[in-house]
This record gives structure tokens, sequence and C-alpha cells, in this order.
């Protein structure tokens, strides 16, 4: 076989693997499309975000403004369609409002620990030796820690706001994320395809932003998306012990903090930014789980 | 086999070290100056310049640590800002209440979890393994602490059959077996316990499918064994993964009542650290979360060492 051959059909492959790569997606977006229980969370998920995103538009008062005279009004209200808070405040504006504040606390700690996590597990796992020792046996001692016990002790010494709450809550998941980069890392820096680019001279940096990447990538994700429901859960649940956001900001958990003391009055007003925890928190594990059935991602 | 738990053993003093240095750290990344954190704010200035000597606060870190540790081995994890009494004094209890809360919330999420979980696994596919996947995932994706608002709602403000908050009748906290404590204990184990009920159930149900599928369950059916004989084998052979996810789960909940607690007013762990966070109450904050987690640390190695004697399959040396 001449060199142009050669070339020719390595050409071939190339295009080949690109096509695969791209039928890989397409194949786990046809999966995914099958699956009715994860389109429809998806859907609700997306209608929440638009809901949440457009709140200026679509809330129908203003989120910090009450009025004494018309506390604790129950649901079905005139003009209140789900009752006031323990300020008088409209519900549905509160709850629509609320919802951005969940949200985003919910996302960016595991967004951040992504990032963080991932970068240090893939390290771990591709550099393997003393680097590894050092990376995991650190991430060993926050193991030693239940996940509610963390944030709490780490929000709890530094104090109450959003800011403290999103570094403890980025803490927690850091370790469990670099874990599960460094498993698979550690899987796939011993397959050949990763000797043969080693051994045909690319430098390591390549070899990781080029095979091995493109394989961690994608399971790494997958958990990470596993905790959005996790960290939405014990984001709010920081700010009902008061850790967390603060008043008069619209939070579901901080709402649930303090329309406790209406649970005697009002209790099923009192229990609705719970309602919205709840299904935003479902909604996001059974996405999830579609998502890692639909890219075969073992568990 | 004796080798691995030896090491296994050893493997858990660094651990631990560690947990204290994370728990000494937390009163450094404290805002203010950690003196602060030991005397109140309105004490006299030689009184805070001699705690500064007593603590050792004047040295550097290092040695702080050490003299932190040497404290703490002593059992003193030093007094509280808002009552100045020893910390450990009120934590002993504490951990008493929060145990008693937790052993019954993880016997009832375990019993459920496996009987759940045991079934989906064995029925796989079935509209019995639907019902048991939907209420795995709405455990694990509620907010207890909701739940428990809502529990209180129906059963304590609605219907008006259970204390809707406390440990025991007249505020007391001290357990007997009765009626009149037990009804304290229903709801907050109940909320409590969805968490791992949910967890388990997806666990166990992965083992069962997993064990169902393996040649000799179809051996022995092919030898003609009643099914009550293979679930028997079934069981045998899921018993120790099992064991080992119930025990990390009772070390979650112990950590992670502070949520239920705080509904309940239930007089735990959880309710000290909450006032501990009200009122910036920083050696408390720090005395329960290193007894809560070395619990942990300690939990841990006993699941291990478990797992190791109950599983012969498991022979890391």
């Amino acid at each position: 076989m001449s060199a142009t051959a050669a070339k020719a059909e390595l050409a071939v492959q190339a295009a080949q693997a690109a096509a695969v790569s791209r039928g890989y997606w397409a194949g786990v977006w046809k999966r995914l499309r099958r699956d009715p229980m994860a389109i429809g969370c998806a859907a609700v998920l997306l209608v929440m975000l638009a809901v949440i995103l457009l709140a200026p538009w679509i809330a129908p008062y203003d989120p910090t403004q009450g009025s004494m005279m018309r506390r604790l009004r129950p649901m079905g209200t005139p003009g209140y369609p789900l009752g006031t808070d323990e300020l008088g405040r409209d519900m549905v504006t509160r709850l629509i409002y609320g919802g951005r504040l969940s949200w985003f606390m919910g996302i960016v700690p595991v967004a951040l620990a992504f990032v963080v996590g991932g970068t240090l597990g893939v390290l771990a796992g591709y550099a393997g030796g003393r680097l590894n020792m050092l990376i995991m046996r650190t991430t060993d001692v926050f193991y030693a820690f239940p996940s509610v016990l963390l944030a709490v002790a780490i929000s709890g010494a530094l104090g109450a706001g959003i800011t403290n709450a999103i570094l403890s809550l980025t803490l927690v998941f850091v370790p469990p994320i670099i874990r599960v980069a460094e498993t698979v890392t550690t899987g796939v820096r011993n397959l050949d395809f990763v000797d043969a680019a080693r051994a045909s001279g690319a430098s390591a940096f390549t070899v990781v932003r080029v095979h091995v990447l493109g394989n961690v990538l994608g399971p790494i994700f997958v958990y990470a998306t596993s905790l959005i429901s996790v960290c939405m859960i014990l984001a709010s649940g920081l700010s009902f012990l008061g850790l967390g956001t603060r008043p008069p900001d619209a939070e579901w958990g901080l709402m649930l903090n303090t329309l406790r003391t209406a649970i005697y009055s009002q209790p099923w007003v009192a229990v609705l930014p719970g309602v919205c925890i709840f299904v935003t928190s479902i909604c996001f594990n059974l996405l999830s789980d579609g998502l890692r059935q639909a890219m075969d991602v073992k568990a | 086999m004796f080798f691995y738990l030896l090491r296994r053993l050893l493997y858990s003093v660094p651990i631990a070290l560690a947990v204290g240095f994370v728990c000494f750290m937390l009163v450094q990344i404290a805002p203010g100056e950690p003196i602060n954190a030991i005397v109140p704010p309105d004490a006299p200035a030689d009184l805070v310049e001699q705690v500064r000597r007593e603590y050792g606060l004047d040295k550097p870190l290092p040695v702080q640590f050490g003299i932190w540790l040497s404290k703490v081995v002593q059992g003193d994890l030093g007094r509280s800002l808002a009552t100045g009494r020893p910390v450990w004094d009120d934590l002993h209890s504490a951990i008493g209440n929060t145990l008693r809360l937790a052993v019954a919330a993880s016997l009832l999420g375990f019993v459920l979890g496996c009987v759940l979980g045991g079934l989906a696994g064995t029925f796989r596919g079935s509209l019995l393994d639907r019902a048991a996947v939907t209420v795995a995932v709405a455990g694990v994706s509620v907010p207890h602490y909701w739940l428990g608002m809502v529990l209180v709602v129906i059963f304590s403000v609605q219907l008006n059959w259970l204390p809707a908050m406390g440990a025991g009748p007249g505020g007391s906290s001290d357990w007997a077996w009765t009626w009149e404590h037990f009804q304290f204990l229903i709801l907050p184990a109940v909320t409590l316990s969805v968490i791992p009920m949910g967890i388990v159930t997806r666990t166990v149900r992965g083992i069962v499918a997993e064990i169902m599928n393996q040649e000799f369950v179809t051996a022995l059916r092919g030898k003609g064994l009643t099914s009550w004989n293979i679930f028997l084998h079934v069981v045998k052979n899921a018993a120790p993964n099992a064991l080992s996810v119930i025990g990390l789960q009772l070390g979650y909940l112990m950590g992670g009542s502070i949520l239920v607690e705080t509904v309940f007013s239930w007089p735990g762990t959880g309710l000290l650290l909450n006032s501990a966070i009200f009122q910036r109450d920083l050696p408390v904050l720090q005395g329960t979360i290193l007894v809560l987690a070395l619990f942990f640390v300690a939990l841990n190695l006993l699941v291990d060492l478990i797992q190791t004697t109950l599983d012969p399959r498991i022979k890391r040396a």
C-alpha cells in the first residue's frame, strides 16, 4: 500500500469516526425522544424556566410589596388565586420570583463543582501516581462528612448569604464529582487508542483534550445532572435554616421557613413553596435518569 | 483478610485526624477573629488576653491545632458562648435523641426499601416495579423538611391525631416504651425515613435484578427449588451490599436530621446546631459537627468490617 493510499484510508476512517460521533448524539436524542417521562419532565422544566425568566412581565404584583390589610388570605381569594403570605404579599408573584433564586442556587453550585471536580478528577485519573493519591485522599476526608452536615457546617461558619451558601454547596459536590471523573478517566486511560495516541507522539494535553475528554465528559455530565435535584433541596434547606437567602428576597426554601408560623391558620398556602421544590426536583431527577439511559451510561 | 481489616482500621486514623482539622478550620474561616468565637464580644480586654494565651491563639496555626486536638482528645470541646456550659454537656443528651430518631427512621426506611426494592427487582418491568420506582424517585426528590410540614398539617392540625413538635409529653425528652412517648417519634421518623427508603429501594432493586439474572438462580430453579428457597439464596447474596447501604444511610441521617429536627423541634443535635447557627455559637457548632462526623467515620469503618466478614467474596488483602 502506498503512502497516499494509507493517507486516504486514514481520512476515510476519520470521516467515519466523525459520522459516528454525530450519530451518537443523534442516537441519544432519538432514544431520549422516545422516553415520554423524560420528555414530559423536560417540558415542565422548560415552562418553569420560561416563567421565572419572564417573571417581571408575568407576575401580577411586586414580590416585595405587601400589605398588613390582606395577610394570609386563603387560596381562591379574588385577585390572589394562591392566597397571600404572612406579610400580605401575593403568593403567585412570590412563587414565580422565588423560582429564580431556587433555580440559581440549585444549578450554579453543581455547574461550578462540575468544572472544578471534573478537572481535578480527570487530572487525578490521567496523571495517576502521587497526584492521584493527593487528590483522592483529600476527597476521602470530605466523604467523611454527610453532605447535609458539610453544607450546614461551612455555611454556618461563614454566615448567612447567597454567596456563602453557593460556596459551601459547591464544596459539597466537588468530591463526589472528582470520584466519578477519576473512575471513568482511569478506565479510559488504559484503553488501546489512548496508548496509540501517546505512542504516535501526541502531547499529554492533546491526548486528554481529544481522546480522553470526549469519552469521560458524558458520564461526568450525566452524574452532575443527577446532583441538581439534591442541590436544589439542600439549597432550599439552607435557606429554610436561615443560612441561604435572606428576607425579603423570595426563595422557595426561605418562603417555607417564614410561612411555618402560618401552618395553623393557612396550612395549604404555607406548604405551596415546597410543592414547587418537589416538582422541580422530581423533574430534574427523572430527566437525569432518562439522560443516563439514553446516553447508555452505567450507574 | 486480616491484613485488609488491619489496614482499613489504620486508614481511619488519618481520616479522623483530617476530619478534626476541617472542624478546627471551621472557626478559622468564620468571619472575624477566632478569639471572638470563644469569648463573648462584651468581655473585658484582660480576660480576652488571658483566654488568647490559654487557647494558644497567639501561636502559629499548626501549634493551635495541636493544642485544640489535645483538648478534644481529652473530651474538652470548649464552652458554649450562649450558655457558658461545656459543649459536651448539651451534646451528649442531644446525640441520644438524634440517634433514637435516626435509628427509627433508618429501620423504617430499610424495611420499606427492601420490600419495595425486592419486589421491584424480582418482577422487573411489571406494574409493581414501575410503582416502586416512582415511589423511590419521589422519596429522593421530596424536600423532607417540607414533607414534615405537610404531615404536621394533616395529622396534627387537621386530624389532631399526633403531636406536632417535641420529643415527649410535657416537653421532656426522656424516652420510655409507652404510647405517650412513641407518638412523638412517629411523624419525625416517617419524615426522615423517605430518603433512605428511596435510596434503599433503588439499590436493592438493582442488586436483586442483577442476582436474578445470574446463572445460579436458573440452576436453582432447574433443580426444582421452591420460589421461597430461591428467595433465601437471593437474600443471602444481596445482604452484604444492602447492609452497607443501610449503614451509610444511618450515618447520613445522623448528620442530615437537622432540617427535620428543626421542623419538629426535636431536641437532638440538629436543633442544637440550628440554635448554634442562629446565635453564632461557634464552639457548639464545631463540637457538634466534629462528633457527628467522627460518628460517621466510625460507622463507615464498622460497615466495611462487617461487610468483609460477611461476604467471603471480598478478599481485598
